[in-house]
């Protein structure tokens, strides 16, 4: 298997009129990834390039049984888009989209959460199963289909570990970037869960950075609730305190959330932490026992 | 965005949060004619980004005019943890029976806002939460719903005993609730909250800090931003969308991916040298971005080499190197720069970029070793 998209994943593209909708959607489609609609109000009844455009969620999901949803939706109006998807029965929504107010996305989350919908992002990447289904801005011939599950914070940092994971012939099972927002749909425990039930993951490799404390509840599940093997990067050691790395959610506040203590928390946990993303194939194999 | 305390009074008062009366002064004079205004004992205070402003001497109690002027004197111009005091806050210097903190944040672990109190007010905060956590009180609000006025009373009497006190403190607690959401702050805090012999609530310290994502809903706050604080680097970086941050090493880095980017940063560290700043060039690599980008990281005497770090995904690499080429064509840079690009059409990017001066690398940790050895050199 995979987790979160599989082969039988229904897309419907949010946005896909716009500059940034069109050129994904093109991406993904000649990834073989099962766009079935799309969604830009006032577009109804259009298509780009046989993709039939519906004014709304509702319409668009009645009509093709799409069951998974991206935004390529400007910041400012990505968070009723989000909950117009969950409204209309889709079981997960990619949120590209850098920039959405925290407090929005806080109460997203609540409301998609009563929906039942998993949200994924917002400011990240998106998810990609190699072979299957690549919902997200990811470039797709890097990935290639295996047995290591990735999680990151991060978008071309992933990018530059799943490359090195491919050059060492370890293949992926599903790529995540959960986004660098300081309030995201799903954290890295969400991810470690479903890879623990996920037949086809041998390994994870979990690419963290500074800020929040994310990492530290991920080395306490790690510990207590996996026996798939872990090896771990954290960015970010030399990140001054106070100052917002990028990320919204990359900083150090408070004297909280430093790289430091992140890699304490997965060395006390077993988890194995690279000191370069090049160490991590070897992590990986170790892990693996081969 | 941080915003000074008298910004973050002027937000609060607009929600009905009781502020004692205040000036801003720039010179002493000004000091003078605000505290003989007020009237009475008045507290002037530095107006600075930084926390620990008492302890640097920053913040000092006048009984007279006079006193404030010669206070006011001594604080304008003053450097308190680098950062220059422009502005002075002369406030009305409320009586104090006892002090309480009150604050908001947005909280990551449980993805709401989190109300925190605490009986042990007008002390450094994170003291308390490290010597004796019981005495913080933290409650976890909906998002949706918002702060219910049962909610408010209860947090209210967890700090104050006194019931018609608790329910001045309840409505103060409401009101800063409400001033938080409307005007997407991602923190917010009263320390101390003051009660006052006659049992009066004032607010006589605030602190506010407002999410950068949210200022193109509040004009009035984006305002506030206080050109003084702020770089001509970084001013220009955030003008051109670029994230940037000023270090203090010798190896100046462009990246794409703040991910990528503080791991380029971590790897200077790891092979012997230091970063100069960290530079995300986000998504996108128009030549208008690598141009500002150069320039902004040339323009710091420290730097000695500059890497060049990109991994193409939906960026292609050959677009990355003709912009390179192009920003180097306009910008005069004597630096040695060291240029790894992988990913989508690096095989291009290695052609553009094989008659120009710059040293390429195929790995990161290769471009890193060589601009950590490069920024060694003597000039």
């Amino acid at each position: 298997m995979s987790i979160f998209v599989h082969e039988d994943t229904r897309v419907c593209v949010q946005g896909i009129t716009g500059r940034d909708g069109a050129f994904h959607t093109k991406g993904m489609v000649e990834y073989g990834t099962n766009i079935v609609c799309g969604v830009t109000p006032g577009k109804g009844g259009q298509d780009v390039d046989g993709i039939p455009v519906f004014d709304n969620m509702k319409e668009a999901v009645d009509a093709t049984k799409a069951n998974a949803s991206i935004l390529f939706v400007p910041a400012r109006f990505a968070a009723p888009a989000v909950i117009e998807a969950a409204e209309a029965g889709v079981d997960l929504v990619v949120c590209v989209s850098e920039g959405i107010p925290t407090l929005d996305v806080a109460k997203v989350y609540q409301r998609i959460g009563e929906l039942g919908t998993r949200m994924i992002g917002p400011n990240c990447p998106g998810v990609i199963s190699p072979g299957k289904c690549k919902l997200g801005i990811m470039p797709g011939r890097i990935h290639t289909r295996g047995g290591v599950g990735v999680v990151s914070r991060s978008g071309t940092l992933t990018y530059e570990v799943v490359d090195q994971l491919g050059r060492h012939g370890f293949g992926q099972s599903t790529v995540l970037g959960i986004g660098g927002d300081p309030i995201i749909g799903t954290s890295f425990i969400d991810a470690l869960d479903a890879y623990e039930r996920d037949s086809e993951t041998e390994a994870v490799v979990l690419i963290g950075e500074i800020g929040g404390t994310d990492e530290e509840q991920a080395s306490e599940f790690i510990k207590s609730n996996m026996k798939t093997p872990v090896v771990s990067f954290i960015a970010g050691r030399t990140a001054p305190p106070g100052k917002r790395m990028g990320h919204a959610g990359a900083i150090i506040a408070g004297g909280k959330g430093t790289a430091q203590e992140k890699i304490d928390a997965f060395r006390a946990a077993g988890v194995p932490v690279a000191d370069r993303p090049s160490e991590i194939p070897d992590l990986v194999r170790s892990a693996l026992g081969r | 965005m941080k915003i000074h305390e008298y910004q973050a009074k002027e937000i609060l008062a607009t929600y009905g949060v009781p502020i004692p009366r205040f000036e801003i002064a720039t010179t002493p004079g000004e000091a003078r004619k605000a505290a003989d205004d007020i009237g009475r004992m008045v507290v002037v205070k530095a107006q600075v980004h930084v926390g620990g402003r008492g302890k640097a001497g920053g913040v000092k109690l006048a009984k007279t005019p006079d006193e404030a002027e010669g206070h006011a004197r001594a604080i304008l111009g003053m450097d308190i943890k680098g950062l220059t005091v422009e502005k002075v806050m002369i406030s009305d210097a409320v009586d104090i029976d006892r002090e309480y903190y009150i604050g908001i944040v947005v909280d990551r672990a449980t993805k709401k806002p989190v109300y925190m109190v605490s009986e042990a007010g007008g002390i450094d905060i994170e003291e308390v939460a490290r010597e004796t956590p019981e005495k913080i009180v933290k409650h976890a609000v909906d998002p949706e719903s918002g702060l219910s006025p049962e909610e408010a009373r209860e947090l209210a009497g967890k700090i104050e005993s006194r019931p018609a006190v608790a329910d001045r403190v309840a409505d103060f607690i409401t009101k800063l609730y409400a001033a938080f959401v409307g005007s997407d702050a991602s923190l917010a805090e009263i320390n101390p909250l003051v009660i006052t012999p006659d049992e009066v609530v004032w607010a006589v310290d605030a602190k506010m800090n407002i999410d950068d994502n949210a200022l193109y809903r509040h004009e009035e706050i984006a305002a506030m931003r206080d050109p003084a604080t702020e770089t001509d680097e970084l001013r220009k970086a955030r003008d051109m969308g670029l994230s940037f941050v000023k270090l203090d090493g010798s190896v100046g880095c462009l990246v794409n991916g703040a991910g990528l980017a503080m791991t380029t940063m971590d790897l200077i560290s790891h092979y012997g040298g230091e970063p100069a700043n960290f530079l995300d060039i986000g998504g996108s690599s128009s030549p208008e971005k690598v141009v500002t980008a150069l320039e902004i990281i040339t323009s710091d005497p420290n730097v000695r080499s500059i890497l060049i770090n990109i991994f193409g995904g939906i960026t292609r690499c050959d677009d990355v190197a003709n912009g390179l080429l192009l920003a180097l064509s306009r910008t005069s840079v004597s630096l040695p720069i060291v240029a790894r690009l992988t990913g989508t059409n690096e095989e291009q990017a290695k052609e553009i970029l094989a008659a120009s001066d710059l040293v390429s690398a195929d790995s990161m940790n290769e471009a890193v070793e060589k601009a950590v050895e490069l920024a060694k050199q003597p000039a």
